[in-house]
């Protein structure tokens, strides 16, 4: 099967089901409450971006969907199967349990999040060949496919130290798919790059979504959002304020606090407001 | 005083052995208390807290006893217990077993140091347990550690030349032998001085070697 077969194989199929569903999660830090019934449903293909100011609490709803942060109350699903807890969502999963599930959701990292010890193609290689099993010379070719896709080809045997921010950043998304995951999770995967690196790693993103995959994208990347998205979320003291396609969101958004929100962020002028970043 | 050299220089053979005794011994300590240090280290960092607080405490108390001290007891100690080794085998487990605390301690500083989301990332891509441990933590942590790891080699190196308590016959068993059968203590003794120094040199000069390995690793 060729990388792209493997892609496409995230949004053909099983329509109806979402791919993703988060039912009523809340989550605290001691007294700080980051996430409160937040829910929400991702169908096959869609790319939802998740927008909203810094400590909004979007992270922690990334990092909840594949359970490095355990929520501490409400469901998530994954094709339907409960992630996190065993069936009838009392007993917790045991981490080996967790794990395989957790194969099946690609993770790109703000901060990139490579392996600096494993070249570049090793580690694309090195959880499809040591978690999920497959055979090292498939699992070779089909790095390869994907490295050849984000542009890195070339790269291969250098060490991610050696790599820019931008190229270190789509090795993450290689690495992400190369599990052939039927949902990405992107967590602000452009916020720690220089701005003129910011380009490349949304135009791999831009084409994963053509392609058909199912992508969640916490960003800060405004064009991006509406561009890409086909659904805006906006979060903002660990709610969903609100959800809306992105023509309506960008330009008539329902919420006070979005407003606000992208007139910050977008310096859309509005008589007399003064522009974040002048 | 150069006549005094002279006879160090006619006994060179007996130091040489007393080196390369001291070398072997050093090699093999070194790697079992790395090996043992980074069990260790592995149970330092368990999820459960009682194990992990009990074995700090052994730790603590391991690095608190002085050398000279903990080579007696293991010399005295074990053949009461009925485990009988030879000298030499005595020596090296006193070196591992001691020395295996400071290389946990070492192991764990450089692994609390690891960046958290190159863990996290091994987790969110289904590493788990001693996997991920053996494939993700392993190496960084190694790379991170590796000056101080040739730190202590060179205290390790050290400590052995307190196995001539124990009649092990290493380098400064061997010079304090030449030296009381012919009185030449500083001839004796600055030519063993010299050879730990050269023996520290090189150690230092494997530190850079691998050094350069891990630079672009990390």
């Amino acid at each position: 099967m060729t990388a792209d077969a493997n892609i496409a194989a995230g949004l053909g199929g099983g329509a109806g089901r979402p791919v993703l569903e988060v039912r009523d999660v809340c989550k605290s830090f001691g007294p700080l409450t980051v996430l409160s019934d937040v829910s929400l449903t991702v169908a096959r293909g869609e790319t939802v971006c998740v927008l909203g100011p810094s400590g909004s609490g979007k992270s922690t709803l990334l990092r909840c969907v594949n359970w490095l942060e355990p929520p501490d109350s409400g469901a998530i699903f994954l094709d339907g199967e409960r992630i996190g807890m065993r069936p009838g969502g009392h007993v917790a999963m045991r981490d080996r349990e967790l794990a395989r599930v957790r194969t099946r959701i690609g993770m790109v990292f703000q901060h990139f999040a490579l392996w600096p010890h494993l070249t570049v193609l090793q580690n694309v290689m090195e959880a499809p060949i040591h978690v999920q099993r497959r055979p090292r010379a498939e699992v070779r070719d089909e790095a390869e496919t994907l490295l050849a896709k984000v542009g890195l080809l070339d790269k291969k045997d250098a060490f991610p130290a050696r790599l820019s921010g931008g190229q270190k950043q789509r090795v993450g998304i290689a690495r992400a798919l190369a599990m052939r995951p039927t949902l990405m999770l992107f967590d602000e995967p452009t916020s720690a790059l220089d701005p003129e690196l910011v380009g490349e790693v949304l135009a791999v993103m831009k084409s994963l979504a053509r392609d058909g995959m199912t992508m969640v994208v916490v960003t800060h990347e405004m064009g991006f959002a509406r561009e890409v998205a086909s659904r805006i979320v906006f979060v903002d003291h660990g709610r969903i304020v609100e959800t809306d396609s992105p023509e309506r969101f960008f330009t008539a958004p329902s919420s006070e606090r979005a407003r606000q929100f992208l007139q910050r962020y977008t310096g859309t002028p509005t008589a007399g407001a003064v522009p974040a970043f002048a | 005083m150069s006549h005094d050299f002279a006879i160090v220089w006619d006994h060179r053979d007996r130091f040489l052995d007393g080196l390369v005794n001291t070398v072997w011994m050093c090699i093999a300590a070194s790697i079992g208390a790395l090996v043992l240090g980074a069990v260790l280290a592995m149970i330092l960092m368990a999820r459960r807290r009682w194990l992990a607080k009990s074995t700090q405490a052994l730790v603590d108390a391991m690095r608190c006893v002085p050398f000279l001290l903990f080579a007696y007891v293991i010399y005295y100690g074990l053949p009461s217990l009925g485990i009988r080794l030879d000298n030499w085998t005595t020596g090296v487990a006193a070196l591992t077993l001691y020395n295996s605390a400071y290389m946990a301690e070492l192991l764990r500083a450089a692994w609390t140091g690891l960046p958290r989301d190159m863990i996290e990332a091994g987790q969110a891509f289904g590493f788990v347990g001693f996997e991920l441990f053996r494939r993700i933590i392993l190496w960084p942590v190694v790379f991170a550690a590796t000056p101080i790891f040739g730190n202590q080699m060179i205290q390790i190196i050290k400590d052995s030349a307190f196995l001539t308590i124990i009649a092990v016959p290493e380098l400064t068993h061997e010079a304090s032998s030449v030296q009381s059968t012919y009185y030449i203590p500083f001839a004796a003794f600055i030519a063993a001085v010299l050879l730990y120094w050269l023996l520290c040199m090189v150690v230092e000069m494997g530190v850079l070697a691998i050094g350069r390995v891990a630079d672009v690793r990390r």
